[in-house]
């Protein structure tokens, strides 16, 4: 039964190597085709035309330019959130604000997605009187909305972690109960709390719908926040469908999956890093 | 220089207009969609095919598609996570074996749903030769659901506490006998939570199935595991985006959009009371 049992648990291991295996064996050819360094620097991304050209920095660019956009808003939010629901809070306004918390992370992104097309972007496009609102302004937000329950519950359960004897110390010590909070806690839960971040960013980084409906999808390299951009999640969604299996294109789009797993890979060791570090301190 | 006192003012202030702040979206967000849905919904709507090129008619194809995914889904990572969970809380001893299984598990978590949409289309889809089918959708979510399955029930089986276990030692009781006597039956209603949740997910992805599963253009239900479906999040992003007629394809899919988040929404609202009783009520 133990080995049964065993055998089983193992899947997720063979699942995942499964996965990484697909998506090298069906994009390594594009590296022959095009050469590494094209690949990742070439500074065009268009796959039909002819000659095509398959460099995929302005799709980097664009991924990184609205998780960036998406940071900027979640984060400060986020922690904002987490301390207000772990030490400010009145238990009933707690008791509203997780679940609120919960139910924001269970929206499917498609429905951020629709939000972004039909009320945020036309919204967008009167207020900084722009041709369309489908923008990575607008992309920022909808994935800065998604990246919060993230970023506020792992945060939370941080400051929530920390034992309850450091804070009464300070108090103890005449500090006010918000210098106790700046001084004490966020540094004792400040692993939990990066952890947080970098999780948040990588659901902002791998999130396909909401970019592909509400970002414009320009493969440009875009120089402010009001005009379209592209992602590498999106290009795959976009593009699948119209390619021949085994051709080139259709060999760079799994080549960016390949990318999009790595990057997941690096942020989840990472993360995991600081998580462990977080549980030796208090143990 | 403020003193310290008005300090603390300021920031616990600030923190309770960013509360406020997300509240009140989170609100509006969920009134906008549901007052221009409730509009569009009636019983035609919910119960009809979609008529004169997704102009008219209703969705029922697509939310029977989205059950049979989600439902699947489920079925499949059910069995394999609670198992498991099972194995890594009772069994697993501490070698690199399980620590590669739990840092397979963390990554599977956070692997981006369209890299599971191109893992389904390369594996199920073309090598196994499923095609674009019901199957090749609901093994592919499954996959994406996997790790909730197990995080939830590893959390529940976890929870029990140690006495009812040395208790059903004492009584002479097997180890595989306590689990399934005693430790599952006390873990349930923690991996119901998951369970759930793992339904409401799989209901409401929409990139893992755009290569695997879903289509646009079907207007019969599917009759085998192997026809491609509609599916609700699939309906509503190819109505805004494939459509012809942009204001009656809007029209659906603000009320497709409704339907989506009333059948997630609802799960997850169910599995949060769940947990929520369960905190409070221990039963030990």
């Amino acid at each position: 039964m133990e080995w049964a049992l065993g055998l089983v648990a193992l899947s997720c291991v063979i699942a995942l190597a499964c996965i990484l295996l697909f998506l090298f064996k069906e994009g390594e050819g594009i590296i022959g085709i095009v050469g590494l360094g094209d690949f990742f620097f070439g500074k065009s991304w268009s796959p039909t035309s002819e000659p095509p050209s398959f460099g995929i920095l302005p799709l980097i660019w664009g991924s990184l330019m609205v998780t960036a956009g998406a940071l900027a808003f979640s984060i400060p939010m986020g922690l904002a959130l987490a301390i207000y629901i772990a030490e400010v809070a009145p238990t009933k306004v707690r008791d509203l604000l997780k679940p609120a918390v919960e139910i924001l992370a269970g929206i499917p992104s498609v429905v951020f997605g629709f939000f972004g097309m039909v009320i945020s972007g036309p919204l967008l496009q009167i207020l900084f009187d722009i041709p369309t609102g489908l923008c990575a302004l607008n992309a920022s937000f909808l994935l800065g909305l998604m990246a919060l329950p993230t970023i506020v519950s792992i945060s939370e359960d941080a400051l929530s972690a920390i034992p309850r004897t450091f804070e009464e110390a300070s108090l103890a010590l005449g500090a006010t109960h918000w210098q106790t909070i700046r001084h004490v806690l966020l540094p004792a839960a400040s692993s939990g709390i990066i952890c947080s971040f970098i999780l948040g960013m990588g659901r902002a980084i791998g999130e396909t719908m909401t970019v592909l409906m509400v970002a414009g999808n320009a493969p440009i390299f875009a120089t402010s926040y009001l005009e379209p951009i592209r992602t590498l999640t999106a290009t795959i969604a976009l593009e699948m469908g119209e390619t021949v299996k085994g051709s080139p294109h259709y060999r760079a789009l799994f080549a960016i999956g390949a990318v999009l797993f790595l990057m997941n890979l690096f942020f989840n060791v990472v993360a995991e890093r600081m998580r462990e570090g977080f549980k030796e301190r208090f143990r | 220089m403020i003193s310290r006192i008005a300090q603390e003012r300021m920031w616990f202030a600030t923190f309770r207009i960013a509360a406020l702040t997300v509240l009140l979206f989170l609100f509006a967000f969920l009134l906008i969609l549901s007052l221009k849905g409730a509009r569009v919904i009636n019983w035609e709507f919910l119960t009809q095919s979609p008529r004169e090129g997704m102009t008219e008619g209703g969705i029922f194809p697509a939310i029977l598609g989205t059950l049979y995914l989600s439902l699947g889904a489920v079925l499949l990572a059910f069995p394999v996570g609670v198992m498991t969970a099972i194995y890594l809380t009772f069994y697993a001893p501490r070698n690199p074996l399980t620590q590669a299984i739990r840092v397979s598990i963390s990554n599977l978590a956070g692997t981006p749903s369209i890299v599971f949409g191109l893992f389904g289309l390369a594996l199920f889809v073309k090598t196994f030769g499923f095609g674009v089918s019901i199957l090749s959708g609901v093994l592919t979510l499954g996959l994406l659901v996997l790790p909730i399955v197990i995080r939830a029930s590893e959390e529940a089986l976890r929870a029990v506490p140690q006495e009812f276990i040395e208790a059903s030692y004492a009584l002479g009781a097997t180890k595989l006998q306590t689990i399934r006597s005693v430790v599952l039956p006390a873990a349930s209603g923690g991996i119901l939570t998951g369970v759930i949740l793992s339904l409401a997910r799989a209901a409401g992805e929409t990139a893992p199935i755009l290569f695997t599963a879903a289509s646009f253009y079907t207007t019969e239900l599917p009759k085998s595991p192997f026809d491609e479906t509609l599916a609700l999040p699939f309906h509503i992003f190819a109505l805004m985006t494939e459509g012809t007629a942009p204001e009656a394809h809007t029209r659906i899919a603000f009320g497709a959009t409704l339907v989506l988040l009333a059948l997630v929404l609802s799960l997850n609202l169910v599995a949060i009371i769940q947990r929520y009783r369960l905190q409070r009520g221990k039963r030990w």
